[in-house]
């Protein structure tokens, strides 16, 4: 067997209250928060969703420091998209700087700081609302809580043990391409070729695994039981009112300060 | 009631004039097999590679497939049901340690087999924990599967079949990817597992010393996909031993037409590759080992070994220049380099192709082109050799590996042996001086071990330098003109033992 370096990843710290709560009922609060975020483009309710966001992390026990651990990438890329929508957001009013197609206005200012902070109140809750959350226990939630079918969620949670191999198989096969005297065409040719060797490896483990479940009474008529149990109780229901609370409490503040405008308006 | 999987003993299995033909393909897969096992028995199923050996055990498991996969002749019972309704009364473990790795944490893995057949919840954990006793997988259920080793895995399979309590234990070559320690590790569990549940044992394996003692019958396939030969096991392996050996299976005690180490050394050898205060490691991961001096001599033939997770793979690639060293040199001496520096990572992919080849330990990470032939043509065209050139190269390699019949076929549906012929031969048609191999062994039957190994022979007496990263104690009797020994990280500078070639 190859050696396999993979780094071990350090241990999720503890949320108070977050923690209690079943992975499946955290992914349902997420879309809970941010699908009413995803209707608005204004500014106000994103700030709002974001300060009580914060408030509440900060209550259960995110510190500064995890925060930027755990979700740099979103933080990266807020800020990215608000630079994007200000040089080429859809112009209004005052005209500050201008160059070929870039331009900032008032209005792409406002949307700039409006999309940036978007980002942030969808990004940093589903980001932090699964920070310890195990891909084997969100599939026993969603297969025992929301009845999701067996099938189904146990094949996507194996294939997600196999995501770890394609890495491996992904090195290897950059390194079989130099010794092969392939290395060095294009970057871009040898990724596709590459990506259709792993295609084909994919499939082939994919049906190997296939078979070792099937061997062990995966997909048979009998009614599966379920070795770890999944449940809900009163701090799922209260996580979820506090999302829809929230997602209330910012699109009524952009409804109250006037600056409420759907994308389908 | 029928449904209490595991409650009833050791399963009786009646195959009668059973036969299977894969959809798509001509000729049947088995025919006519008539086989009687009774309950407790333990079998040892033998036969050349394509006889058929893995189809009738996965028959037996249930899991060859409905109408769509195939179609199949006569009846295949076990305690008098249909093989393909009794699933949950066989268990099966398969030959690649990582393909059958369900879940992430191993008490969930073992505990999966239960679940899908309905049992209650205490009773599961109860199972599971029996069963990792069972196969002495000495580790909290919380452990994540990531972190076994090959045997480990194959001893949680096992657990994770027989917390099922199957009557009848299918092992598919579960030892022909491990090194000697996986190999004794997961042979002792099973004779534990059996030991404590007398389920009857179907286990099919090229190598008969591993198994000879657990089992008290042989059934032989014929390569035409019949019934052999079957008895106890004194009486088949002497009455057969010829033909079995011919049929590539290790039939313990027939010797192997090999020549000596000794063949495999050039006198006075200079240096083909060296290293000064090497350290080696894969990019991002951690250094496995500092300050490594040592000596590949030049035409001749070197053993690198070691315990698993030494760092022997990643010492070959980085000798082969294909990683990068963590600190110090690998230096090739000009012969090898030929006037382009002494540093194999600092060459070209094409410049690497006449120097350094280097045989991968999975042949599907090297394969690149859709049929045998253009597999073998890619590295000389990649030379910028002419179209009569390239085919002459081509034609000789194939011939010389006797892959020539085999031209059209996708190197993906190649067997184990004719794969692995492949793959040195895919190297070997830019005649690189030096050639580095990764377990070239694994998962051999006999036949295309010998052959491997007499080709090999063969190379280094045309002058090529060879160095072979290897577990398999006859390769090391027989090309281990050199050995390198690479121990489990040990303090800096200690972790390597040199032994120079019999004089």
């Amino acid at each position: 067997m190859s050696a396999i370096d993979v780094a071990e990843p350090a241990p999720a710290p503890t949320l108070r209250f977050v923690d209690r709560v079943n992975p499946a009922t955290r992914l349902a609060a997420a879309m809970v928060l941010t699908t009413p975020l995803l209707v608005t483009v204004d500014w106000v309710s994103a700030a709002i969703a974001l300060a009580i966001q914060l408030v509440l992390f900060a209550l259960a026990g995110v510190t500064p420091a995890l925060l930027v651990r755990r979700t740099w990438p979103i933080l990266i890329a807020a800020p990215l998209a608000g630079i994007s929508m200000l040089l080429y957001g859809r112009p209004s009013g005052t005209v500050y700087w201008e160059f070929w197609l870039a331009k900032v206005t008032d209005g792409s200012i406002q949307l700039a700081i409006a999309v940036t902070l978007r980002v942030l109140a969808i990004g940093l809750p589903a980001a932090l609302l699964f920070l310890r959350v195990d891909p084997t226990d969100l599939a026993d939630g969603l297969a025992q809580v929301w009845r999701l079918p067996a099938r189904f969620v146990l094949g996507a949670l194996a294939a997600t043990r196999l995501v770890g191999l394609f890495v491996e198989d992904w090195r290897a096969m950059a390194l079989a391409r130099r010794a092969r005297g392939i290395g060095d065409h294009g970057a871009v040719r040898r990724a596709a070729t590459m990506a259709f060797a792993l295609l084909v490896l994919a499939i082939r483990r994919g049906s190997k695994l296939a078979t070792a479940m099937e061997a062990r009474g995966f997909g048979a008529d009998t009614p599966r039981t379920w070795a770890r149990p999944s449940t809900v109780g009163a701090p799922d229901a209260v996580l979820v009112l506090i999302a829809a609370a929230v997602a209330a409490i910012a699109i009524a503040g952009a409804v109250w300060a006037g600056t409420y405008h759907p994308v389908w308006a | 009631m029928d449904r209490s999987p595991g409650a009833a003993g050791p399963a009786r299995v009646d195959a009668t004039g059973w036969g299977w033909r894969h959809a798509g393909r001509r000729r049947a897969a088995l025919r006519g097999i008539d086989l009687r096992i009774h309950p407790g028995e333990r079998v040892l199923l033998l036969g050349p590679s394509g006889s058929g050996k893995s189809t009738l055990l996965h028959a037996l498991a249930g899991v060859l497939g409905g109408d769509d996969e195939g179609e199949h002749h006569g009846r295949l019972l076990i305690d008098g049901r249909p093989a393909s309704e009794a699933r949950g009364r066989a268990g099966l473990v398969l030959q690649d340690p990582d393909s059958q790795v369900v879940l992430a944490r191993v008490g969930d893995d073992v505990a999966f087999g239960c679940e899908n057949l309905g049992i209650p919840r205490e009773e599961i954990w109860d199972r599971v924990r029996a069963a990792i006793d069972a196969v002495g997988l000495d580790l909290p259920l919380a452990h994540p599967t990531s972190r076994l080793s090959g045997g480990q895995k194959q001893r949680m399979a096992l657990a994770g079949a027989i917390a099922m309590r199957p009557g009848l234990l299918l092992l598919d070559e579960p030892t022909a990817n491990l090194d000697p320690a996986g190999v004794a590790e997961v042979r002792d569990a099973v004779a534990r597992v059996l030991d404590r549940t007398g389920a009857t044992l179907v286990v099919v394996e090229h190598r008969v010393d591993v198994w000879l003692d657990l089992v008290d019958r042989v059934v032989v396939l014929g390569a035409d996909g019949r019934l052999l030969a079957d008895g106890p096991p004194s009486v088949v392996l002497d009455e057969r031993r010829e033909a079995l050996a011919a049929a590539g299976v290790w039939v313990p005690g027939v010797p192997l037409e090999v020549p000596d180490a000794t063949d495999a050394a050039a006198p006075d050898a200079r240096p083909a590759l060296s290293t000064e205060s090497l350290a080696i490691g894969r990019p991002r991961g951690a250094v496995l080992h500092e300050r490594l001096g040592l000596v590949v001599p030049e035409a001749s033939s070197t053993v690198l070994t070691g315990p698993n997770g030494a760092g022997k793979s990643t010492l070959a690639l980085t000798l082969g220049g294909l990683l990068a060293p963590r600190a110090g040199r690998v230096i090739a001496a000009p012969a090898l380099a030929r006037g382009i520096g002494d540093a194999p990572l600092r060459w070209r992919s094409r410049e690497l192709l006449t120097r350094i080849g280097t045989v991968f330990q999975e042949p599907e990470h090297q394969f690149v082109a859709s049929t045998v032939r253009d597999e073998v043509a890619v590295a000389p065209r990649a030379l910028g050799l002419g179209a009569a050139d390239v085919d002459a190269r081509v034609d000789e390699v194939l011939q010389r590996l006797r892959l020539d019949h085999l031209a059209a076929a996708n190197p993906f549906t190649l067997s184990g042996g004719e794969a692995r012929r492949l793959t040195v031969g895919a190297v070997l048609a830019t005649r690189p001086g030096a050639v580095i191999l990764d377990e070239p062994t694994f998962g051999q039957d006999r036949l295309g071990w010998v052959e491997l190994v007499r080709l090999l022979h063969e190379l280094v007496r045309e002058g090529t330098t060879l160095l072979s990263v290897t577990h398999d104690a006859a390769y090391i009797a027989s090309l281990g003109a050199h050995r390198i020994r690479l121990d489990a990280r040990a303090a800096a500078g200690t972790g390597v033992a040199t032994r120079g070639g019999p004089a």
